[in-house]
């Protein structure tokens, strides 16, 4: 029995699980090949639903479906924690740490985690929408916002999702005039380095959009430290910033179960960025945000991992070589306020062409919103 | 021996896109003691006008920036 193991049940573990179920069709119905999906949370959370709760559009439970609705029948589903992966003996542990499953082919996909207490008093002082929590403290923080300055620092950096620091102050703006209460909200937009965004062409697409939306911007701006009490924040190259309401972009780590298992440094899996495979061990895969590859963290790039790593897994559970590689294709969708959008696409190395935002491209991406359960079944 | 021979400290910041390596280099240099010499290794070309940019605006010091084969060493003094 060849025995594929899968970590983490967000997009890109239950997109490969899905693959696979489907690639191993027959070996598995012949018993030659098992592949297990092993996750701690019984529920599949589709996170970008999260930016939509601050405005009332969803709810967090539309986020979230119970993940065996999702796997394929041929998937061996484990709903349990894994505490600890042995990269010698090809082997993983469980939360009761007597329980071991052995690994021919292991794929990490247990994604990126939340670390808002890295920088004094953000916790206290900051909102944010990247969890169920923080996105419906900020709805009601929102609800309630008639007037003062609201800033959005992007604090961390990597993060989930790097369009959604752009398009938060862009959809509250809209969000604020359909209101009537723009006038009387000043907006600033924080990023670190000298640029809006890390893609250059993002940055020179998000300025002349802030511009022309009266939304402030202030580059190098490095978050060292928040006063929730005197609502001010400190920065690294030693400015001051004041607020009355905080939407941040917080820090993000990786996971201690990489760091432990000698396979990154910083919780983020050393990985080949073209086949996927663990630069520490032999039979390791990476993919989706804990995987350390020079693009976006986001579900797309999830989902065209799954589908490459698929490959290889099949081909090597065969006795083949594989050859399918991940040239690092990203699409992201970009909301420019509450009824227009436009979209990126680039592989490693490339800047992306950023179209007029429009509003069937808004549209488009609701529609995908709402379509997202297909791409987890694997079959969009 | 200079100090940008023997950095304290050196950050592989090989293969990542920008702002990759200046992210980098901001988490660490915000854990460093005054006067630490710091080595960043950086393979995006960005990187050597972004760093020394980013470290003027800090008030950090630009020591060196040396072209390898395959990398660029931008060496830099905590303040």
């Amino acid at each position: 029995m060849h025995r594929v193991a899968i970590v983490g049940g967000g997009t890109g573990g239950t997109v490969l699980a899905n693959r696979l179920a489907d690639e191993l069709r027959s070996e598995i119905e012949a018993g030659k090949v098992e592949v297990r999906l092993i996750t701690a949370d019984p529920n599949h959370v589709y996170k970008p639903t999260f930016l939509y709760v601050p405005f009332g559009k969803k709810t967090v439970d539309d986020a979230k479906r119970p993940i065996e609705e999702l796997v394929d029948r041929r998937v061996t589903l484990t709903i349990d924690e894994v505490v600890d992966v042995d990269t010698d003996r090809n082997r993983l542990s469980l939360a009761d740490r007597t329980t071991r499953l052995h690994y021919d082919q292991l794929v990490l996909a247990t994604g990126a985690n939340l670390e808002p207490e890295a920088v004094p008093g953000l916790a206290e002082g900051g909102h944010h929408f990247y969890g169920p929590d923080g996105a419906e403290r900020l709805r009601d923080e929102l609800a309630d916002f008639t007037e003062g300055h609201l800033v959005l620092s992007v604090v961390g950096v990597p993060h989930m999702c790097p369009a959604a620091p752009v398009e938060f102050p862009l959809m509250v703006d809209d969000w604020l005039r359909e209101r009537g209460r723009r006038e009387d909200v000043e907006i600033t937009y924080t990023y670190p380095i000298n640029r809006a965004h890390g893609l250059e062409s993002v940055a020179d697409w998000a300025t002349d959009l802030f511009e022309e939306r009266d939304i402030a911007v202030e580059t190098f701006f490095n978050v060292d430290e928040v006063d929730p009490d005197a609502e001010l924040i400190q920065t690294v190259e030693g400015d001051e910033l004041e607020y009355d309401l905080l939407v941040a972009i917080p820090p993000h780590r990786g996971s201690d179960l990489v760091i432990d298992a000698g396979l990154g440094e910083d919780g983020w899996v050393d990985v080949d960025r073209h086949t996927l495979e663990a630069t520490e061990a032999e039979d390791v895969y990476a993919i989706g945000d804990v995987a350390d590859v020079p693009t976006s963290k986001a579900g797309s790039v999830a989902h065209y991992e799954a589908g490459a790593v698929a490959d290889r897994i099949a081909s090597r559970a065969r006795g083949e070589t594989p050859t399918a590689t991940y040239d690092g294709k990203t699409v992201c969708f970009l909301e420019a306020g509450m009824d227009e959008a436009t979209f990126i696409e680039f592989t490693y190395g490339e800047e992306p062409y950023v179209r007029e935002p429009s509003k069937p491209i808004h549209w488009a991406k609701l529609g995908y919103n709402e379509s997202y359960w297909l791409t987890a079944r694997g079959l969009l | 021996m200079t100090d940008t021979d023997d950095p304290d400290v050196t950050i592989d910041s090989k293969d990542a896109s920008c702002p990759g390596p200046l992210m980098a280099l901001i988490g660490k240099v915000k854990t460093l003691d005054a006067g630490t010499v710091v080595e960043l290794q950086t393979t995006a070309r960005n990187s050597t006008t972004d760093v020394p940019e980013w470290l003027e605006e800090a008030g950090h010091e630009l020591l060196e920036i040396e072209e390898r084969d395959e990398y660029w060493s931008i060496y830099l003094e905590v303040n």
